[in-house]
């Protein structure tokens, strides 16, 4: 049995451990759970019908979330090393699979922490009474309102200039924004304080973070079922419409997939600090799980919210109505209401036509009002305010939610760095005499230094780029040279050995042939599909252009030519690294040099390096 | 007689003629418009004719307020063209000439009266309109005047914006944190180090025993047995 070899290849040197299985467990359940479970999947459902997406939900999770998570986690802790040195270890030719699991570990670092700045920024304006993106603030000479914020809504001026202070195109650059350079620095010192000591320190901070979303969402929940209009809301979550869309099969097995965090290395990283002999089947089905149930959890309330939101701008939209028929045919003050609001316009509109369509009354329809949905910060800082703004007591509301965004930011945010700082330490480019403390602070500082482009007038659509470019393809690329590195290249029946030596069983047939079969072949449909949509789509974005024509429509722009070669080079860069490690270890193999990994370097009595070179063959 | 005829006349005539004075867009009037049920639900008390002298004692004070050399009394506001709405239309006439009106420039100063002595106000920034509102139990938004747009509210600014308190806190704690455990790491590291240290003149003994000796000492090293050359003798 070859455990010897590929024990502590670190060299006598201790490496960290959980405190306990809980610290563990909770880790990966903040890292897999994050904001897209709160503000992508109840937005999926919306468009496609619960019902109706939670069927391919369900059957990507089984066939290719669990396998997937199962892998990542069984090789981790029986390889007892980040992401390089695991693909190191398991191929050398595949060593490129773990650094563009860094690599790409590195840019969602990058945004992923602006949008926790964002969150930081809502937050601390939260402690304000009146909430400042409830009414629009006067102009300069106060004679009437900002006129941005009058032809949009607060909520949106708020957002767009108040927070982003939005250029009208990617072209603009326009200055940084000193508040959001503010809010980055805040949210990259609490990153900094929770991994100072490592996973000693995210330990401890995972039992707040992890476990505050789910109270959060307990006592929205309750609150929101007692809301006028819930109950439209809910509606969405049991719609049941036949699965004629392909698009949902899609969109479900994305959503499945960057939900549960894999090919980010995080997921390697934490289970390295186990103990060889931990149970990782059932960790890996209990974190699917628990992802899976939060998501479905977390739309409950988002819907209720939502059509409470929508019953409150049907209600607005009637008494508007309602006073402009008072005020015109002089009718008695309440004489009109919402409920006998169809009677009483139907008479007037007989017997006075031409007044009431002078009037330009809005109609005003429940079902428009109920549709209208949005997804990431979309809903969380314009949809989810202007509902807040109408629930008593918004300030508490307010800083529940963003502090439960903060907590789902943060805990992901823990993964992703973990992702970049154990392949670093692995590959011993941190020097001796630097501690630990100095050298992760010096990552942070660098990701914060680098983040500043978001905080730029243009930032948002930076960021946008970097989600759809950097946090899309390159994940389902990796994910699948993963998956067929552990069945094709290390071998499905030493992969067995490993799980029966570490979880006491050999893995059944369901795991064997989902990770032979069924996980990279849709991994790999679902890759082409995704490339095959995106290709179709025009390269556009849309920007917020106060001078637009349509204002408050968002203007549709194409990117400009320099724009779409950075989006290009964003999802290739990552994963050039496969193909170029894989041809620099062909060639110094075949020029015969002994390919000495460098984790090998320092000389350790128990590691073999014949045997090493024997398994690195294929 | 004829002074009798002209008295008649102008008894009658008075409020004839107050009444034409009085009318829908007259060009010196304005336009009133009143929502008590929306401004007090179930507490909304009934417009009569109490109520309408009230209004009318509010804007005769107003004016007084306003013009302060002349005293404007009851009579001197026309109300006309109530509806169900409710709302009228009203007129202000002089106290000294019933035939002359007093402009509708003059009665918006007055009803929108600015002061400039306070600086800020949260509801409306005029303190005669605040006074009538209040008489009615009312807002700027459920008693119109139409044409007189109620002044903005302007908002309170303080000198330090509430989120950057907010923030100061979050980081001050932060950095507290960050500080207090990269000391404790240090003085954890110190510690183990000089533990090290001890640990190593020890070995280094134990070595050292071990080839005075020519024997390999396997066994544990007795701390018991200090070596009394360290420590300064008694």
């Amino acid at each position: 049995m070859p455990e010897e070899g590929m024990e502590d290849s670190k060299g006598g040197e201790e490496r960290p451990k959980w405190n306990n299985k809980a610290e563990y467990l909770l880790t990966c359940i903040g890292f897999a759970v994050g904001v897209g479970n709160v503000w992508r999947f109840p937005y999926l459902c919306q468009i496609y019908g619960g019902g109706a997406f939670l069927i391919p939900y369900l059957i990507a999770l089984v066939f290719q979330g669990l396998p997937l998570l199962y892998l990542e986690l069984a090789i981790g802790q029986r390889l007892r090393m980040g992401s390089i040195g695991v693909w190191n270890s398991i191929s050398p030719y595949l060593g490129g699979v773990g650094v563009a699991s860094m690599v790409v570990s590195f840019c969602v670092s990058l945004f992923y922490n602006t949008i926790v700045a964002w969150v930081l920024w809502y937050l601390f304006n939260s402690f304000q009474e009146p909430l400042p993106w409830s009414q629009c603030p006067l102009n300069h000479n106060n004679t009437g309102y900002v006129e941005e914020c009058v032809e949009s809504t607060p909520v949106n001026y708020f957002w767009y200039r108040k927070t982003l202070n939005i250029t009208p195109n990617m072209e603009t650059s326009g200055s940084l924004q000193w508040w959001m350079v503010v809010s980055l620095a805040t949210a990259w010192s609490i990153v900094y304080i929770c991994f100072i000591r490592g996973i000693e320190t995210i330990g401890k901070a995972v039992y707040v973070t992890a476990t505050f979303p789910y109270l959060v969402l307990t006592i929205f929940l309750v609150r929101a079922l007692t809301l006028p209009g819930a109950y439209e809301g809910l509606i969405y979550l049991f719609t049941w419409e036949i699965l004629k869309n392909p698009q949902v099969w899609l969109d479900a097995a994305t959503q499945i997939f960057f939900s549960l965090s894999v090919a980010f290395g995080g997921l390697i990283s934490f289970s390295s600090y186990n103990n060889q002999k931990n149970n990782c089947e059932k960790d890996a089905v209990l974190v699917g799980v628990i992802n899976s149930a939060t998501s479905i959890y977390a739309s409950i309330p988002i819907f209720a919210i939502l059509g409470f939101k929508a019953h409150t701008n049907y209600v607005s939209c009637l008494n508007g109505n309602i006073l402009a028929l008072t005020n015109d045919f002089d009718i008695s003050d309440m004489n009109i209401t919402v409920e006998n609001y169809e009677q009483w316009f139907d008479s007037l509109n007989g017997t006075h036509p031409s007044r009431v369509s002078d009037l330009n009354l809005k109609t005003c329809d429940l079902q428009t009002f109920l549709d209208q949905s949005a997804s990431g910060t979309g809903l969380a800082f314009i949809v989810f305010t202007e509902a807040v703004i109408s629930m008593p007591g918004s300030q508490v509301w307010a800083v529940l939610f963003f502090i439960m965004l903060f907590s789902l930011g943060l805990s992901s945010m823990f993964g992703n760095l973990e992702g970049v700082l154990t392949p670093l330490h692995d590959l011993k480019l941190v020097p001796k005499w630097m501690p630990n403390e100095l050298f992760t602070a010096i990552i942070c500082l660098l990701l914060f230094l680098m983040a500043l482009i978001f905080c730029l007038g243009s930032g948002n659509y930076w960021l946008e780029i970097f989600n759809s470019y950097v946090g899309s393809v390159p994940f389902l690329i990796i994910a699948f040279f993963e998956i067929i590195a552990v069945a094709y290249i290390y071998g499905i029946g030493r992969f067995s050995d490993d799980l029966e030596f570490m979880t006491g069983h050999r893995p059944n047939i369901f795991w064997k042939v989902c990770w032979l079969v069924i996980s990279p072949l849709m991994l790999f449909v679902v890759l082409v599909a995704y490339v095959a949509v995106q290709a179709q789509t025009p390269p556009t974005y849309a920007a917020w252009n106060p001078d637009y024509v349509n204002f408050p429509d968002t203007e549709v722009l194409p990117y400009p030519d320099w724009v779409f070669a950075i989006c290009v080079l964003l999802s290739s860069v990552p994963v050039i690294s496969i193909p170029l490690v894989a041809i620099y270890r062909l060639i110094c193999c075949m020029s015969g040099r002994h390919s000495k990994d460098s984790l090998h370097n320092d000389p350790n009595p128990y590691a073999n390096e014949d045997y090493v070179v024997e398994r690195a063959r294929p | 007689m004829l002074v009798r005829i002209l008295v008649l006349l102008y008894l009658v005539g008075a409020p004839a003629l107050a009444q034409t004075l009085c009318q829908p867009n007259a060009s010196n009037g304005y336009r009133v418009r009143i929502s008590i049920k929306t401004a007090l639900g179930n507490q909304a008390y009934e417009w009569n004719e109490n109520e309408m002298f009230l209004f009318q004692a509010t804007m005769a004070f107003a004016m007084r307020r306003y013009y302060k050399t002349e005293t404007y009394n009851v009579d001197n506001i026309i109300v006309c063209n109530q509806t169900r709405r409710v709302s009228f239309w009203f007129v202000v006439i002089s106290p000294e000439n019933p035939t002359m009106l007093i402009p509708k420039a003059d009665v918006e100063k007055a009803v929108s009266a600015l002061t400039t002595r306070l600086p800020c106000r949260p509801m409306s920034n005029s303190m005669s309109r605040h006074r009538i509102n209040n008489a009615f139990l009312l807002t700027d938004r459920t008693l119109e005047f139409l044409g007189i747009h109620p002044t903005l509210a302007e908002p309170v600014n303080p000198d330090t914006p509430p989120w950057l308190i907010v923030f100061g806190v979050v980081i001050g704690a932060v950095f507290a944190g960050i500080i207090a455990l990269l000391v404790s790491s240090l003085l954890q590291k110190r510690r183990k180090e000089k533990g090290m240290m001890e640990d190593g003149q020890d070995e280094e003994d134990r070595q050292m025993k071990g080839v005075e000796n020519g024997i390999n000492l396997d066994g544990i090293y007795n701390r018991g047995f200090t070596d009394d050359d360290r420590f300064t003798k008694l």
